[in-house]
């Protein structure tokens, strides 16, 4: 029987992997996830795992250890947020390329420029050509979910990647939800032993690991990585339906809400889909056929299921909790406008930008989303693609007046100031 | 047991030529010289910061080491060593592994003092089970000999060079094995490679062998970037070493011992003289370089004296 309790995200995750019990922890702290590193201190303290936890100067350590400690073998773990992250940046891509299957915990948080610790996905979005693999969650319980799965994922010997566990910061990470756990048992079966095929500590098998890559083999190194990614999404799902077998929660690439006769629908990540669920309901009770989409691995991205369920819906907002400073939206509406590419029928499409550094975002901010999505329907005019909602301007390409006073309503009360 | 120089140089190479390292060129000899300290029967799992040596002795599908060898930044060296070396005592003490292992970190002057320094002394204060060894060549010789803090006062290097308003380096050599001793591990050492390599491969030995983390520093020299005739990289180690530039010490469980002192400590001269990059020292006009030079050097070497009394 699964064990019921109440768990904040981060020690949800904690205790995934105390239940796991891996090699070994390189560890930084950072807000919102120091607590995951700290909860994980004290079940080492007390002879509850076996792990040597490696309690490093900086990120950069942090993500070096794990590469190392890895690379000689064993099992490696770390959680990181936000600038954090970016530390690591540049090992992001070391651990990818030498095919090091380490789990990271990321508790996303807006980058510093001003400094905040709040919740947007720009550290994890910032780090999404690097070659991990990505997954989101909307809650504590996906996020202890999404943990298990992600070494039999990452191990996999088709796959052998880097994958990162991303759940909202202070929004899961810091609220406590009640939630159902797998025995330790259950976990160590599901999980099963490390076991790589070449590591540095084998006595009659040396190895060597990090080579020169001169152009002459480079590309080789590059193209087995983009494959790894392609068969991670058989690999995904295979892992997903095992879970399903031992849980019954069932998950895939996303999780469509109310999709199936949507005529409207918005695509996000992470928490905020409660919200726009919420508004989902509220709209199909007046008779709106509104839908959701909410994207729980963003790499490997999904692009043909992602068409395929877009493919009968008039209209599509698509939701993004980071700037790419592209000047023309986010980096999800850039890939869910591509993957539209293809369709015959294809919907019209805009952008939001929404809740950058912990800025709420409402269930009446998706219910005037849905409101434009319904106009655009209407008048097949798609008006200014790149938006952003929730600030206190009106938005600069966004000439509406309703929207502008909407805009003066609605942000007067939600402005507060954040003690860092 | 005492140090037999021909029983040494029979062991197997544990660093295969065929490297694509520089004639002349110091690094290569410190890595053979440090790993021919490791006894037959250990295993090594040698960690590589980005440089020099790395790019000349890994290079797919190649690769120069017979132990296992991991490179994966520039600054991150002494982490990564801390990373194997923390897996290899999980594994152990799950059973997972049987062998002895030993873990051994080079880095360069760039990589060590500079931009490594921080994760160098994060491994140091945790006390790794590992050696770092840095291979010092004073520059950031394969970004093209870009000075370093560990570049002495007045060399041309191609950051800091002479021109008709500079006389080279304006800032002296930062004194790492000082920074490293402050952190209290167990065993410290500078050496270089003086005729039977005796000095340099009893400190590796005890380095190897003593547990916890322990640091060597090995002056290194660069034909490219010293400018010296590459026959002569032996000879300019005993100039160092003779000249008091670079003192031969040990620094074990806090206790500083001295383990050369020159018969006849040399003029400075006969160090900068072989080489390019000080060349404008000897112009006329400049004899104040040398004064300056000799005054520092003469300074340091009274102040190592009475740490090692
Ligand atoms: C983060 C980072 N910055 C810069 C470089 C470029 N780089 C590669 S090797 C090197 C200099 C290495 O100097 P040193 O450590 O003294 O070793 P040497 O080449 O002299 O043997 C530099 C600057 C890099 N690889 N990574």
């Amino acid at each position: 029987m699964a064990i019921r309790d109440r768990l904040s995200g981060n020690e949800a995750v904690a205790i995934a992997m105390k239940q796991i019990n891996p090699d070994v922890m390189g560890a930084f702290p950072i807000t919102p996830s120091t607590e995951i590193p700290q909860y994980f201190s004290s079940y080492v303290a007390d002879g509850l795992v076996d792990t040597e936890f490696v309690a490093v100067e900086s990120e950069h350590s942090a993500m070096s250890t794990c590469i190392a400690a890895q690379a000689a073998g064993a099992r490696a773990v770390t959680a990181t947020s936000s600038c954090g992250m970016a530390l690591m940046w540049e090992l992001l891509y070391v651990a990818s390329s030498y095919r090091l299957p380490i789990t990271m915990a990321l508790v996303n948080r807006a980058l510093t420029g001003p400094i905040n610790i709040n919740n947007d996905h720009s550290d994890s979005m910032g780090a999404r050509d690097s070659g991990w693999i990505q997954i989101y969650s909307e809650t504590n319980q996906e996020a202890y979910d999404n943990f298990l799965q992600a070494m039999p994922i990452g191990e996999h010997k088709d796959i052998r990647l880097p994958v990162m566990v991303c759940q909202d910061g202070f929004i899961t990470s810091h609220a406590v939800e009640n939630m159902d756990l797998l025995e330790d048992d259950k976990v160590r079966d599901f999980v099963g032993e490390y076991q790589p095929e070449h590591y540095l500590l084998q006595k009659d098998n040396t190895l060597a690991v990090g080579p020169y890559g001169i152009s002459a083999y480079y590309m080789e190194f590059k193209k087995q990585q983009a494959e790894a990614m392609k068969s991670a999404k058989k690999v995904i799902l295979e892992v997903a339906e095992a879970f399903e077998q031992v849980t019954g929660r069932k998950y895939g690439f996303f999780e469509e809400f109310m999709m199936e006769d949507a005529e409207v629908a918005v695509v996000l990540i992470g928490s905020s889909a409660g919200t726009g669920k919420a508004a989902v309901d509220a709209l199909r009770q007046q008779g709106k056929k509104a839908g959701l989409i909410k994207i729980r691995v963003f790499r490997p991205f999904p692009m043909e299921e992602l068409a395929e369920a877009l493919s009968h819906v008039k209209a599509v907002a698509v939701m993004d909790k980071a700037e790419s400073f592209s000047a023309a939206g986010g980096p999800l509406f850039a890939e869910t406008r591509s993957a539209l590419y293809d369709l015959p029928q294809r919907p019209n499409l805009i952008n939001y930008v929404y809740g950058l550094g912990g800025r709420d975002i409402t269930v009446t901010d998706f219910e005037e989303i849905y409101s434009q999505l319904d106009s655009i329907v209407e008048t097949r005019q798609t008006g200014p693609v790149y938006r952003h909602i929730g600030q206190r301007e009106a938005d600069g390409a966004e000439k509406d007046v309703t929207y502008e006073r909407y805009q003066m309503e609605n942000n007067n009360w939600r402005w507060q100031s954040n003690g860092l | 047991m005492a140090y037999n120089f021909k029983q040494e140089m029979e062991k197997p190479e544990r660093l295969a030529g065929g490297h694509r390292l520089c004639a002349g060129c110091g690094a290569s000899v410190a890595v053979r010289g440090v790993l021919r300290a490791l006894e037959p029967s250990d295993r090594a799992v040698v960690t590589n910061a980005t440089g020099c040596l790395e790019v000349s002795t890994y290079l797919y599908p190649y690769t120069a080491y017979e132990d296992s060898y991991i490179h994966s930044a520039f600054e991150n060296a002494a982490a990564t060593c801390g990373g194997v070396e923390a897996a290899y005592r999980v594994l152990k003490k799950k059973g997972k592994i049987e062998e002895n292992f030993k873990f051994i970190t080079f880095g360069g002057d760039g990589g060590t003092y500079d931009i490594g320094l921080q994760s160098l002394s994060g491994a140091m204060e945790r006390g790794h089970d590992m050696v770092y060894v840095c291979y010092d060549n004073e520059a950031y010789m394969n970004t093209g000999i870009q000075r370093s803090s560990a570049t002495p006062r007045f060399a041309d290097a191609t950051t800091t060079p002479v021109g008709r308003e500079s006389y080279g380096k304006t800032q002296r050599k930062k004194n790492l094995t000082e920074i490293i001793a402050a952190h209290n591990v167990p065993y410290a050492a500078q050496t270089t490679f003086l005729g039977n390599f005796k000095d340099l491969h009893e400190k590796a030995h005890k380095a190897i062998y003593t547990e916890g983390a322990c640091f060597l520093n090995v002056l290194a020299p660069c034909p490219r970037g010293w400018r010296y005739d590459m026959a002569e990289l032996a000879e300019l180690c005993r100039l160092a070493a003779d000249t008091c530039v670079w003192p031969l010490y040990e620094i074990e469980e806090g206790t500083w011992k001295l383990s050369y002192e020159p018969k006849k400590k040399l003029p400075i001269e006969e160090f900068l003289k072989k080489q390019g990059r000080f060349k404008h020292m000897f112009t006329k006009g400049n004899e104040w370089m040398i004064e300056d030079a000799q005054q520092y050097v003469d300074q340091q070497w009274q102040r190592l004296l009475d740490k090692c009394k």
